[in-house]
């Protein structure tokens, strides 16, 4: 057969049709993000600027809520690291999938590593047919979405009616599909169960996300461990 | 103008955001992993992903309270079949949307 060799112009046409549920979520929450950062005294290049360096929804969040109520530098970065150290547990699962790229192309794909985007590019994966330009093509533009509407919020966000079209439920909607494409038997189904109950009693006591990243680990580990026994 | 002292907030958020995503990637993706670990990173997807989702179903508020009778939860039982039926992921947001819509309006 005669292999083409995939490049990034190659992958802008799968990863375009693959990213669009990320997009159309990310742009309300984008605006409720522009809108509540420019309440709390912040100029569109500022909220621009921040969405460009952090690029992760949920920390700007509570940054912006920090802020408004006279937090420090240092509290604020270390309560960032708190809610996305789940991304490291992400990039961990990615990197089984990436062991042919090459290594200066990791940087530039890190950067996009959201929960949105990791959902849907390690589904992808396991499904064959998906490589790291569609990957990066997936990653960056739901990161243009993002900063785009982020900056749009500031200016006009408040003109946007909130629940227009049920689009507040885009992103809902689509982890509901990837997770059932991944219970693949049994051992996925117990582990979705165990996380997903772990999660939320967590969820009631954990500040800053950290339930994600607690749940998951003890969830998968609980798994592993008690596979072993049965063998 | 950006004022110096936001500028320093943000670089350290991205930063500490930065390196989260970047260290697994460089560390692990070019090694034969111990089999418990990479037994361990196949079900952590499926893992990340129900504790991403139930939590947003099932609770609501600040702080946060359980919370069933709620339409995203009730708007996720049927996309759930939905998925489990027809596998299409476009259509499941669709039809998530769609029903979410009408919820809001009714509830």
């Amino acid at each position: 057969m005669n292999e083409v060799k995939p490049t990034i112009k190659s992958g802008i046409i799968p990863g375009l049709k693959a990213v669009w549920p990320i997009c159309l979520g990310y742009i309300p929450i984008g605006l409720a993000f522009g809108v509540l950062a420019q309440k709390a005294g912040l100029h569109p290049l500022e909220i621009g600027a921040m969405s460009l360096l952090v690029f992760a929804g949920s920390s700007q969040f509570i940054a912006i809520s920090m802020l408004s109520s006279g937090a420090g530098t240092i509290p604020i970065i270390a309560t960032t690291f708190a809610v996305n150290s789940r991304h490291f547990l992400m990039s961990s699962a990615l990197s089984a999938r990436l062991s042919n790229v090459k290594k200066r192309i990791l940087p530039l794909f890190a950067y996009g590593v959201t929960d949105e985007s990791f959902a849907l590019n390690i589904s992808k994966f396991r499904d064959g047919n998906w490589d790291i330009n569609r990957a990066l093509i997936v990653n960056h533009t739901a990161n243009i979405t993002w900063i785009v509407s982020t900056i749009l919020g500031g200016y006009w966000g408040q003109f946007i009616p909130p629940k227009a079209f049920g689009i507040d439920y885009a992103l809902i909607a689509m982890f509901i599909g990837l997770l059932v494409f991944q219970l693949r038997g049994q051992k996925f189904v117990i582990t979705a169960i165990i996380a997903g109950v772990l999660a939320i009693i967590l969820s009631l006591i954990v500040p800053s996300n950290l339930h994600i990243l607690l749940a998951s680990i003890m969830a998968a580990a609980l798994v592993v461990v008690f596979a072993r026994r049965i063998k | 103008m950006l004022e110096k002292e936001y500028v320093i907030l943000i670089i350290g958020m991205g930063l500490v955001t930065y390196l989260a995503r970047l260290i697994p990637l460089l560390v692990l993706s070019r090694r034969n992993l111990p089999k418990w670990l990479s037994e361990g990173l196949d079900i952590i997807p499926v893992a990340i992903l129900s504790a991403i989702l139930l939590p947003l179903l099932v609770t609501s508020g600040e702080p946060k309270r359980i919370e069933f009778f709620q339409p995203e939860l009730l708007v996720a039982i049927p996309t759930f079949i939905f998925a489990l039926k027809t596998r299409s992921l476009s259509l499941t947001i669709v039809l998530g949307m769609l029903l979410f819509w009408i919820a809001s309006k009714l509830m």
